[in-house]
């Protein structure tokens, strides 16, 4: 998700607040936007609750335009138009359910009642490991026909910019159009549309960090402690060491290095178990569907590794480094 | 020669004026050495006696650079070493000062070979030049076999005897050895002390020894006693063997 080039445009009230329908076809006079399209959110329940993965109501003409990073191969994506009940399922998703093409998947609407059922008509795959490919997508034409309520409104729109570096001037553009209407937009950037609804989860990224920075200062305080301990219990090799002549910057950074490498060894693998963990996708069942283990984000983990061991052996080394000869082998 | 009056030409490879050195505990001092004179040829093996704390291994720390006097001057080879900064005093302890530890002190982790290489790390010796000198240093003490094991798998009597190669391998000036037999049993410090007497004998070293062990004293060329912090009578051992 999050293309730098996309603008999401949302009710002001709420997300899930509707907007008309006959937004589309103003939007697309605006210049400077190139494409629009729309979708709703369903909210349905296969089977069990626990069953979650996000469902959603596209327009049919132009959502696929819009995620050149979505691939549905052209045939599937043409039974998909010739089934009004179609659906296009990620593969993460047809994985999970160990769904395929040609099932019949029923739904139970939570928010539009009653039980729906769709043919799955193909499957999409994301072209970056990052693509969240646990969605399951439906025709807006076909759920707007059969909910009882609220017709001619999506959910929100999609659009697309011609320049990236006009988005903000466009934001402004847009919800001052729709200014004192019935019906006033807030627009903004996809990331920020995506950060915002991952929120509806809670504020997952404070959570991450708190248990993150719990778990990193207790390392920083095991790694610290175990260091001090090694130290105190290798006096004698260190003292040996000055003894016959190192000096002692050369103890400094042995001790130094000793405890680097430690913590690197242990962050790698740590960080290895992570990639392993993600490498099939989703390991949170679909609470977190883009989860997925990035090269900078092993790079950060690797610094914070050697952050680590500089830290927690900085005390140690130093101490080490200051250690007199004499003291150190009468202590013995 | 071997001289404790400090009236010695200055000659001597090792000579100490005025030594002291003065520890504070709590709000009292302690006179651990008090005004010591002290002349050591070059090939001399001496042998230091005397009850426990009576100060002999805080006077050899003092020779051997690895502590600093309260008052007085060490001087080693015409270098005076209580001047020195402790930077300098490090790089001279590794070519000067072959040390042999009661405890050996060897590094678990490291093979005798690798043990015996320590101080070879700190000169510009290629990898083999500091290969032929530790095989030369382990012949020495009868170790060239034992070379792969590590200190875990040697006994007592082998581990000292690698602890000398140690001593020995930069060539140092002299070799101060702190109760090197203390944890031994008898045939095993008398291989330990046969050993030194060969270094002296065969390879020119000169060894100060500290002891409580009147057998291993006799080992030495001669022996010097210590009380209360002074050097207090001198006796001269069997002649060398």
């Amino acid at each position: 998700m999050a293309g730098v080039d996309r603008l999401v445009v949302l009710n002001r009230v709420s997300i899930i607040q509707p907007l008309p329908l006959a937004y589309r076809d103003r939007l697309a006079k605006i210049p400077g936007v190139t494409k629009v399209t729309f979708a709703n959110w369903f909210g349905g329940v296969y089977q069990d609750e626990r069953n979650f993965f996000p469902q959603f109501a596209i327009d049919r003409e132009h959502y696929r335009e819009m995620y050149p990073e979505f691939v549905v191969p052209d045939d599937q994506w043409q039974a998909f138009l010739g089934d009004k009940e179609g659906a296009i399922v990620g593969e993460a998703l047809l994985e999970r359910f160990k769904w395929k093409i040609g099932d019949r998947i029923p739904i139970k609407g939570a928010i539009f009642p009653g039980n729906w059922e769709f043919n799955i008509r193909g499957v999409y795959r994301g072209r970056r490991p990052q693509d969240d490919t646990t969605q399951f997508w439906f025709r807006w034409d076909y759920f707007d026909e059969r909910k009882p309520f609220t017709k001619g409104v999506v959910g929100w729109y999609v659009i697309r910019i011609a320049k990236p570096d006009d988005a903000v001037r466009l934001v402004k553009v847009i919800d001052e159009q729709f200014a004192n209407s019935p019906t006033e937009t807030k627009t903004d950037t996809e990331k920020a549309f995506a950060a915002s609804f991952v929120k509806q989860m809670g504020n997952i990224q404070l959570l991450i960090m708190s248990v993150g920075s719990v778990v990193f200062f207790t390392l920083l305080l095991v790694t610290g402690n175990t260091m001090a301990i090694a130290v105190r219990e290798r006096t004698r090799e260190l003292a040996v060491l000055k003894a016959v002549g190192f000096r002692d910057g050369f103890v400094l950074a042995l001790v130094l290095v000793e405890t680097m490498a430690v913590a690197v060894v242990g962050g790698g693998l740590g960080l290895a178990l992570a990639k392993l963990f993600t490498l099939r996708g989703d390991p949170t069942g679909g609470l977190l569907p883009f989860f997925y283990v990035s090269p900078p984000s092993i790079a950060v983990g690797l610094g914070l590794a050697l952050a680590v061991g500089l830290a927690a052996g900085f005390l140690p080394a130093v101490s080490a480094s200051r250690l007199r000869v004499v003291d150190a082998l009468r202590r013995i | 020669m071997v001289s404790i009056d400090g009236r010695a030409d200055s000659k001597s490879l090792i000579r100490a004026r005025g030594l002291g050195k003065t520890y504070r505990r709590g709000g009292e001092q302690i006179h651990v050495l008090q005004g010591l004179n002290l002349d050591v040829d070059a090939s001399d093996f001496v042998a230091f006696m005397g009850p426990s704390g009576s100060g002999k291994t805080t006077l050899l720390n003092l020779l051997g650079g690895l502590d600093v006097p309260s008052e007085g001057s060490v001087t080693v080879a015409g270098d005076e070493i209580t001047r020195m900064s402790g930077a300098k005093l490090t790089a001279w302890r590794a070519r000067h000062v072959g040390f042999v530890f009661q405890m050996y002190n060897l590094i678990p982790v490291l093979t005798a070979f690798q043990n015996v290489e320590l101080p070879l790390l700190l000169t510009g010796l290629s990898k083999a030049e500091r290969r032929s000198h530790v095989e030369t240093a382990l012949a020495v003490v009868g170790l060239d076999d034992r070379m792969r094991h590590y200190p875990r798998q040697l006994s007592g009597g082998q581990e000292q005897r690698v602890g000398i190669a140690r001593a020995i391998v930069a060539d140092p000036t002299f070799l101060l050895c702190d109760e090197p037999t203390g944890d031994l049993d008898r045939k095993s410090a008398d291989e330990v002390l046969d050993l030194l007497d060969r270094l002296v004998r065969d390879h020119g070293k000169t060894v100060l020894l500290v002891t409580h062990d009147p057998r291993a004293a006799e080992h030495a060329r001669l022996i010097l006693h210590l009380e209360k912090g002074v050097l207090v009578e001198s006796v001269t051992a069997s002649p060398p063997r």
